[in-house]
């Protein structure tokens, strides 16, 4: 029997408008907005800080309660507006990474009006075949918007125009990584518990370093922190069949808590109460395979005197391209599994050996 | 009365890939219904449309050709839950990596009427053969990913799908349209526009709209509808290339500056000459299009054609063509229409004996 996983109308909808917003690092105002207009009725106080970090607290009512910080990342990688060359046409740069090819023959939309524009390339007919063994660097694109008079400038923000979908068990469209960690925490907010002081950070720039998140962490100066982001599935076939040794993960196996990566060893207790609060609920997940790679717990458990960190992630797959593909189940299961911690989490908890 | 940019945005979003134009033809026919005095489907699925002249019979025709198939792309196999394809009409790699499309599955659970989401998708690196590195991955070497899990697949798809472009068209500015298929969809509308111009106007010869099939696998359509047809003279209008970032080659050209008058072998020397003469007496913008050996239109076809039919190409200058962000000015399709209507005007019943190469 295959358990199916419903979202309501109203979270499909959520789902599509974050999926929707611009917001690439550095202008995440949009992102923001979303956000606030969910959350607003369930929050008594909200601050935007230096940087633009939605730093939300809500606090629990049980004496000796620990301070658990939250965080999911609410931009986006994508593009801003380099020079303009006349004629609606427009010089770019890329913000966050992107593979280069990725780019050509897709629809964007710019600045804050999202105007549509597009990122062309050369008609085949026109380029020869080792022309088209070569990539197209990104000094050779640009993004058109038609002739015209336009009210764009350098330094707008431009994104991929993407349709938000929902095709059986999965969800498709751009920007999943993070907006799907921060519907996951506008979830906890809402149903947030008693035994803790939940604070929720919606943070800035973690594409170009996780700027956002070392700010606010010291802000909220938690006792430990949990990130919700979203994780790389590269559980594709391999061209000649080998065994696929570097999966990462995999799509549909639940959330993926993480061990290590490029910038964070997790801390052993907080990985060992999110496995045990998943077997003992039976709600599915997965270990990250440790490699490369990073969140805003890379910089959230230095900061400070250093703070006990974990990263749990929603996998999904081609992530920094037009659309990723995620599965509803893991974003199901991802909530469940952070809700059920959250409450688990005692004040004597960090009193427990780190072994 | 047509009005030229919902049509587009209609015709933009319909699939029509080479081989399976039915999506797009019955728009077209409904559009075009009330334009003509008869309507039919050829033999291999083009659509001719019957607009009588008022000269005693029999009458000289004319055959306005415009291809209304598309590129696309077509189902190679399925591995482990995703979909291998390869291109139809000739699709540069280079722009399929996270491109979205509609997957038109056979497969038995699959519902005809509605196409199966679907994302063209890169493996990463490990995953596929060393030697290509960060270089371009061949078409060969990409999936499409339908989000369902991999059992489920081959319940929808099957090889030899038909997968169209998913790219919704974008009005840009106000000026110019964006999307996949103004490779030709743009020249089936200047037709319908010189159509309703031609409604309150009489002409005496009889005019054959045609919308012609498979043009990117051959001008299959042009060959066909052109001996069914067998029309005086053909004017074939497609898509030329336009200048823009990556094209400012000399057969290039400026987008929203006019159509292009193609000239060279595929093309009846006295035919551009009056057609020529015409744009510049009525002051529409154009440019010279020279085409050394074919046109790479259906006049290449309509040209050898039974007895061989004098035959003229007209190039509506797009930006990025073959990719799903093809981009068309919406005056130049306005101007080619107007061109057509114009010149229909002209076609006196001694009209032949005017282009004569001799006697």
């Amino acid at each position: 029997m295959v358990k199916t996983f419903y979202l309501t109308k109203k979270q499909t909808t959520l789902l599509e408008k974050l999926s929707q917003a611009m917001g690439i690092s550095g202008n995440e105002g949009e992102v923001r907005s979303v956000i606030l207009e969910e959350i607003r009725p369930y929050i008594s106080d909200h601050q935007v800080d230096a940087l633009g970090n939605l730093l939300v607290t809500r606090q629990g009512s049980a004496n000796n309660r620990l301070k658990v910080m939250v965080a999911a990342h609410m931009d986006e990688v994508g593009f801003m507006i380099a020079a303009d060359d006349g004629e609606g046409i427009f010089r770019f740069e890329s913000v966050g990474g992107i593979d280069v090819r990725q780019l050509p023959g897709k629809s964007v939309l710019v600045g804050k009006d999202h105007l549509p524009g597009v990122i062309g390339a050369r008609p085949i007919h026109l380029t020869t075949a080792s022309e088209r063994q070569n990539k197209i660097p990104l000094e050779k694109l640009r993004i058109d918007v038609g002739p015209g008079k336009n009210p764009i400038k350098p330094g707008d923000q431009a994104v991929f125009n993407t349709n938000f979908r929902r095709v059986g068990p999965s969800l498709i469209g751009k920007a999943l990584d993070d907006r799907l960690g921060v519907a996951v925490l506008i979830e906890l907010i809402k149903d947030a518990p008693e035994n803790i002081d939940l604070q929720a950070a919606f943070t800035v720039q973690e594409e170009i370093g996780s700027r956002g998140a070392r700010v606010a962490a010291f802000s909220f100066k938690p006792d430990l922190a949990f990130v919700v982001d979203s994780t790389p599935a590269n559980d594709l076939p391999s061209w000649d069949d080998a065994e696929n040794v570097t999966y990462n993960t995999h799509l549909g196996e639940g959330p993926a808590i993480y061990v290590a990566d490029g910038a964070t060893l997790s801390d052993p207790r907080l990985i060992r109460l999110l496995k045990q609060t998943a077997e003992k609920e039976s709600i599915p997940f997965q270990l990250r395979q440790p490699g490369g790679g990073g969140t805003d717990a890379g910089t959230i458990h230095k900061q400070a005197g250093g703070i006990p960190s974990v990263s749990v992630s929603i996998p999904g797959r081609y992530s920094h391209t037009a659309a990723g593909v995620a599965r509803v189940s893991d974003y199901v299961n991802t909530v469940a599994l952070l809700k059920a911690t959250l409450r688990s989490i005692q004040p004597e908890f960090l009193a427990q050996e780190r072994k | 009365m047509v009005e030229i940019i919902p049509l587009l945005k209609q015709l933009l979003s319909a699939s029509g890939v080479a081989g399976y134009e039915t999506p797009v033809a019955d728009i077209l026919q409904n559009v075009w219904k009330p334009l003509v005095d008869e309507i039919s489907v050829s033999k291999v699925g083009s659509l001719h449309g019957l607009k009588r002249g008022n000269s005693s019979e029999p009458r000289p025709s004319l055959m306005l050709a415009t291809h209304m198939d598309a590129i696309g792309l077509i189902v190679k196999g399925i591995h482990k839950g995703f979909v291998r394809f390869t291109d139809v009409g000739g699709v540069d790699p280079r722009v399929l990596p996270g491109q979205q499309v509609w997957l038109h599955g056979s497969g038995p659970a699959a519902d005809p009427g509605n196409p199966l989401p679907g994302l063209v998708v890169k493996p990463s690196a490990p995953l596929l053969p060393e030697e290509l590195g960060d270089q371009v991955i061949p078409i060969e070497n990409l999936f499409i990913d339908i989000g369902l899990a991999p059992g489920q697949v081959a319940k929808f798809i099957q090889v030899g799908d038909i997968v169209s472009f998913a790219q919704e068209p974008m009005e840009m500015n106000g000026e110019t349209v964006a999307g996949h298929s103004i490779d030709n969809r743009a020249a089936v509308i200047a037709l319908t526009m010189c159509l309703q111009e031609i409604q309150t106007r009489s002409h005496s010869w009889d005019i054959w709209a045609t919308a012609t099939v498979k043009e990117e696998q051959g001008y299959i359509g042009a060959y066909t509808s052109a001996f069914q047809l067998r029309p005086s003279l053909a004017v074939v209008i497609d898509t030329t290339w336009a200048k823009g970032p990556g094209s400012d080659d000399w057969n290039t050209f400026p987008v929203g500056k006019g159509p292009t008058l193609m000239w060279g072998p595929n093309i009846h020397p006295n035919l551009h000459k009056s057609i020529k003469e015409l744009a510049e007496k009525l002051e529409i913008p154009h440019a010279i299009e020279i085409t050394g050996q074919s046109t790479g239109t259906d006049a290449f076809a309509t040209q050898i054609v039974a007895e061989g039919i004098p035959s003229m190409a007209i190039g509506i200058p797009i930006r990025y063509m073959h990719t799903p962000v093809e981009v068309v000015s919406l005056k130049d399709i306005q101007r080619t229409g107007r061109l057509l209507a114009e010149f229909i005007q002209t076609l006196t019943t001694d009209f032949m004996s005017k282009i004569s190469l001799g006697s």
